[in-house]
């Protein structure tokens, strides 16, 4: 165990150097990987510990995402109407979008509404029973109506365009490198502390709840356990999560969109834990950053056949993996153990018969 | 005395099928309760309703002075009623010793579980019981690796150290060998020195050997109650049960 945490440590250290030996490009698209990243915890604490598969996480990341949008692109318009409100015919600036001037309120509302969708949907579906391929197909129905809300009501979320086209943050350029370099660290720290504490969260005696859970649920109500209680509050932590994830993934790409947090990008989610190891919360931002690599790396090198690439490493991973990278090596150091043991065995064999 | 808990014309409806019709039935403290039947006699849709699985829909259950009838399950067990199921319920990706941990008498809310620590009070006692349901040495295995008849005393276990008031067993002795159901049954009448025991059993013998009282149910109905004896020697049973277990032996 002791030398795990070590592993883990030189993990985030070398995160936290990125920038002394990557490229500007390089850096900016690892920031946008360890937001991913960071929703791939989430989604490993409620699909890998609890048993809860959302195939909808694209909205929380998506809601987080444009409530920072929002604040960017009124400090960008500097008290004037949004450019495509302006297009749009609009002459006053809506009311809700309002508040949004002030960064605090973005950043707090970028938490707090996915956190208020996930735990009424989550209440009302888990507190009725709702769980398995029907949370699922439930969680995806809600990406379509809000996909189709945000692009029908063009002159408050521009639309199929999204929101983009922004200037600064806080007052500081969002084209400027040094800018960009604090906003991946802010990202490196922001991953640090969500792994921490989610680890800590899996380690203590709630941990063990939210597995029994995953293993039987009826038992564990049968313990006298509110499942419902545990089922929607680690639910609502993976909306934060992936709300969070949604404002790093603002500053550092400078684009929201409504194919951003669609059904395939929710899909996709899901697919970054399951290449990493659901069970596993290092393996979940483990798959997030090698998967997103993967898919940049071919879709570099081979722009004509990079998504034959792509779906043969996941047919691949799934059939022979089925616990991801995490799983493999896992079981590389039992089967190590156990050499290790077997030699240890031998010797002391040996040992006995010369003696 | 007065009764640990009483059943007053349960009614169940499974979309048609009156799988209780009309249950009445008591069971009084430190007491050991067989309940026998033919299959679909409604044994184990009475202990579905008690502890709160299946809802009834006429009728009430009493647990000492609180109507329990349209409890949620969470509830019941804070009151101290615990069930064992027909087929080990045990959490399997977790260790013996994790199993326990969670099965403790506790503060079950979120806020007290997430700062909740292994006080060396609670660490005697779940070595207490894991030494009386001979699972000490595998206190560190996963519950899944154990043998059907181990992962029958997890369970029970599991159910001993919320220290109930009253304890519900549905077959604990199903695919358990010789020596394991002796050992069983005496942990059955230690168990009742402290709280009340309901159990669905059928296996006969077993029965036999361990039971003081027993109910006998039929079609949704408490048939008749009595010690075994009694209960052989009832028309009425041997016609619908025992008669016909026999003829088919």
């Amino acid at each position: 165990m002791k030398n795990k945490t070590w592993l883990y440590w030189l993990f985030f250290l070398a995160l936290f150097t990125a920038p002394f030996y990557l490229t500007e490009f390089r850096l900016s698209l690892l920031g946008k990987f360890l937001c991913f990243a960071i929703i791939a915890v989430g989604i490993s604490l409620i699909w890998g510990y609890t048993g809860i598969l959302s195939l909808g996480h694209g909205v929380y990341f998506g809601l987080g995402a444009y409530c920072m949008a929002m604040y960017l692109k009124l400090e960008d318009s500097r008290g004037h109407l949004p450019d495509f409100m302006e297009w749009s015919g609009v002459e006053k600036l809506p009311w809700f979008w309002k508040p949004f001037e002030n960064p605090l309120f973005a950043i707090f509302s970028a938490i707090i509404i996915p956190v208020l969708l996930a735990a009424f949907l989550s209440y009302f579906t888990f507190k009725n029973r709702i769980k398995g391929v029907y949370f699922s197909l439930l969680s995806q129905a809600v990406v379509v109506v809000f996909v189709t809300l945000f692009i029908g009501k063009q002159e408050w979320t521009g639309g199929t365009n999204g929101l983009t086209n922004f200037s600064t943050v806080f007052g500081f350029s969002l084209s400027s490198p040094l800018t960009q370099i604090v906003i991946y660290l802010l990202t490196v720290l922001l991953l640090c502390f969500i792994f921490i504490f989610s680890r800590w969260l899996t380690r203590s005696r709630f941990g063990r709840v939210l597995i029994a859970i995953r293993d039987s649920e009826n038992r564990v109500r049968f313990l006298g356990f509110n499942t419902t209680t545990y089922k929607v509050f680690v639910y609502s932590l993976s909306a934060a999560f992936a709300g969070l994830a949604g404002v790093m993934f603002v500053l550092q790409v400078g684009l929201i969109s409504p194919a951003m947090m669609g059904i395939i990008p929710s899909i996709e989610m899901v697919l970054w834990v399951a290449v990493g190891g659901r069970n596993s919360l290092i393996g979940a931002i483990i798959g997030a950053i090698a998967t997103n690599s993967a898919k940049s790396f071919f879709s570099e090198n081979y722009p004509d056949i990079w998504l034959l690439f792509l779906g043969g490493l996941f047919i691949s991973i799934v059939m022979f993996l089925p616990n991801g990278l995490a799983g493999l090596y896992e079981s590389f150091v039992q089967r190590k153990g156990r050499r290790e043991r077997r030699k240890n065995e031998a010797g002391s064999h040996v040992s006995r018969s010369v003696s | 005395m007065k009764p640990v808990l009483m059943c007053r014309e349960v009614l169940v409806d499974f979309a048609g099928f009156k799988a209780l019709q009309g249950v009445n039935f008591e069971v009084y403290p430190n007491e050991v309760r067989f309940l026998i039947g033919p299959n679909g006699a409604g044994k184990t849709t009475l202990l579905d309703v008690i502890c709160g699985k299946t809802r009834a829909c006429g009728g009430k259950v009493i647990f000492f002075s609180h109507d329990i009838t349209k409890l949620q399950e969470y509830k019941i067990v804070k009151l101290g009623i615990s069930r064992k199921f027909q087929s080990p319920a045990i959490f399997h990706q977790l260790t013996v010793w994790e199993n326990m941990e969670l099965s403790l008498k506790q503060n079950r809310g979120l806020f007290a579980v997430l700062r909740a620590k292994m006080s060396t009070e609670d660490r005697e006692k779940i070595v207490t019981l894991l030494k009386r349901i001979h699972l000490l040495d595998y206190a560190y295995q996963k519950a899944g690796a154990l043998s059907h008849g181990q992962k029958q005393w997890l369970e029970i276990g599991m159910q001993l150290i919320q220290e109930p008031r009253l304890l519900l067993l549905d077959e604990p002795i199903a695919g358990m060998s010789g020596a394991e159901r002796e050992k069983t049954g005496e942990l059955i009448h230690e168990i009742a020195l402290d709280c009340a025991v309901l159990i669905v059993e059928h296996d006969m013998d077993f029965v036999r050997r361990f039971s003081k009282q027993v109910t006998v149910m039929h079609e949704g109905k408490v048939l008749c109650e009595g010690t075994m004896e009694e209960i052989q020697q009832n028309e009425k049973v041997a016609e619908v049960y025992l008669g016909r277990e026999e003829k088919a032996c």
